[in-house]
């Protein structure tokens, strides 16, 4: 058994500029569909959320079915019916990177819409029902006094979600977009080192995540400095573990 | 049936695709390739799970580091990048013997259970971490202080509590490993999603072939979420549950 690792070494430039940012004459990118499948994702989930809190039936009804489905069925199933069913509604065939986003923007969004909702329920009753009486319309409400609370309770939970969207974009590759695995996979057919570049990948992935995470807990102390440890609490925490 | 307008979109349905032509013995083959691969790679992530999870709550920093390690890594890269790792980029280094063990055996599915469990195990350590700290601490120094070592108050007071705190996330995350045995196709497994893609290659029905494996993935998933309920509600510790593990997938 022996490694090559000069592998990476002389492909590191079209698995980050291509794979990883799509910059490159295939499109794609992990990054270019990663970030707007995010912001498009919150975007539907939030709507998909309130709706799923909303007391009329045929709103509330149609949330909770569409979340349950998606939930109920793998993500590579839900690309492959885009896949097919794009081309038969619009009547032609779309790149690759469409077909990806819609898909990643609709299956997502039953999952961060999810978390909207729990969001929302976190904020007590009485915010809604105080706004409500200065004479707040519901939109007002939801959008100056609910939400912005509710987005600080839902940070941790909401990049966790981010995160899985990250590494589900994936399987973008599966229907042949050049995103980083895709690239890892076109290299490693050439290069015969499938060992190290796909090792090579993982850390690749594994600091974009691993930097979302700490971005997270460093916004979530940023956006609530009560829950901050303070230096005293921290102080006596080592005082007890040192007499224990 | 002929069906012109819905949204524009022209398609002959024949649904008896599905069970004409041995169409429909691929799916129920792949139905049990897909409850194969999740069972097995269910059980070995449940023991690197309990196993990684509680090492993680140790008051001993190198195994709690060892076992960081292990979650870290592995739960924050794509599962795919982990299934192309282990079936193209394992068998280059390992010894001899051991590729002639999997060419005899198929790479493809053992591939395929390994990078699940490896990957799901990691997932489930969050879970019982999170079941275990959710235990007072007083309970382990109790254990201890009656005589148990370390290693017995976890095997014989923590885990089995822990475990039966955490049913609600395990059954999510569980569900979790049967969709994703679903990118085992990427590797050549012959599961539901391999089989729905190859009655849509064979029959040029797509819409056919997704519903099927939709719905039965529908089906699954439902099964096990009743099945656990009762499992939740058999062994549920009254007062105490955690929820905790989140909605991911």
């Amino acid at each position: 058994m022996t490694f090559e690792w000069s592998v990476i070494a002389s492909n590191w430039q079209f698995l980050i500029y291509q794979g990883l940012l799509g910059f490159g004459k295939f499109g794609g990118g992990t990054l270019r569909l990663a970030i707007p499948a995010i912001i498009l994702g919150f975007i539907l989930g939030t709507v998909i959320g309130i709706c799923r809190l909303s007391r009329r039936p045929w709103i509330h009804y149609p949330a909770v079915i569409y979340v349950e489905f998606f939930r109920g069925v793998p993500l590579v199933m839900v690309v492959f019916w885009f896949w097919f069913l794009i081309p038969q509604i619009t009547g032609q065939r779309l790149p690759e990177y469409s077909v990806a986003l819609t898909a990643f923007v609709v299956f997502e969004a039953a999952y961060l819409g999810e978390i909207v909702r729990a969001g929302i329920q976190s904020v007590s009753r009485g915010q809604s029902e105080a706004a409500i009486a200065t004479g707040l319309s519901y939109g007002q409400t939801m959008l100056h006094v609910i939400l912005p609370q509710a987005v600080r309770n839902m940070i941790p939970s909401l990049v966790t979600q981010f995160i899985v969207l990250f590494k589900d974009t994936s399987l973008a590759s599966i229907i042949g977009m050049m995103d980083l695995t895709k690239a890892a996979q076109t290299v490693s057919q050439r290069e015969i080192r499938p060992f190290e570049m796909y090792l090579f990948i993982a850390v690749v992935y594994w600091i974009c995540t691993y930097s979302m995470s700490r971005f997270s807990r460093w916004l979530e102390v940023r956006m609530s400095p009560e829950k901050a440890p303070s230096k005293r609490a921290a102080l006596r925490e080592a005082a007890r573990a040192a007499a224990a | 049936m002929p069906l012109t307008g819905f949204l524009g979109m022209q398609y002959d349905f024949q649904w008896n695709v599905l069970w004409t032509g041995g169409h429909g013995e691929w799916l129920l083959q792949g139905i049990w390739t897909t409850l194969r691969l999740s069972a097995l790679s269910w059980i070995i992530a449940c023991a690197l799970g309990i196993l990684s999870g509680a090492l993680r709550t140790v008051p001993l920093a190198p195994l709690r580091l060892l076992a960081t390690a292990y979650v870290e890594f592995f739960r924050n890269v794509p599962l795919l990048v982990w299934l192309f790792f282990w079936y193209f980029g394992v068998p280059q280094v390992l010894p001899r013997a051991g590729q002639n063990w999997l060419n005899l055996h198929g790479p493809e599915f053992w591939s395929a259970v390994a990078g699940l469990s490896v990957y799901h195990g990691a997932r489930m350590s969050e879970v019982i971490r999170a079941g275990i700290q959710s235990i007072p601490k007083t309970l382990l120094e109790a254990s201890v202080a009656t005589g148990l070592s370390v290693g017995q108050a976890y095997r014989l007071i923590i885990i089995p509590i822990a475990l039966r705190l955490i049913v609600p996330p395990a059954t999510n995350e569980s569900l979790n490993l049967l969709k994703n045995s679903s990118l085992a196709m990427t590797i050549g497994v012959a599961e539901l999603t391999f089989a729905t893609r190859q009655v849509e290659t064979y029959t040029a029905k797509a819409f056919e072939a997704l519903t099927a494996g939709t719905l039965i993935y529908l089906g699954l998933c439902l099964t096990i979420a009743l099945i656990m309920g009762q499992v939740e509600h058999r062994f549920r510790i009254p007062g105490l549950i955690v929820r905790a593990g989140g909605a991911e997938h």
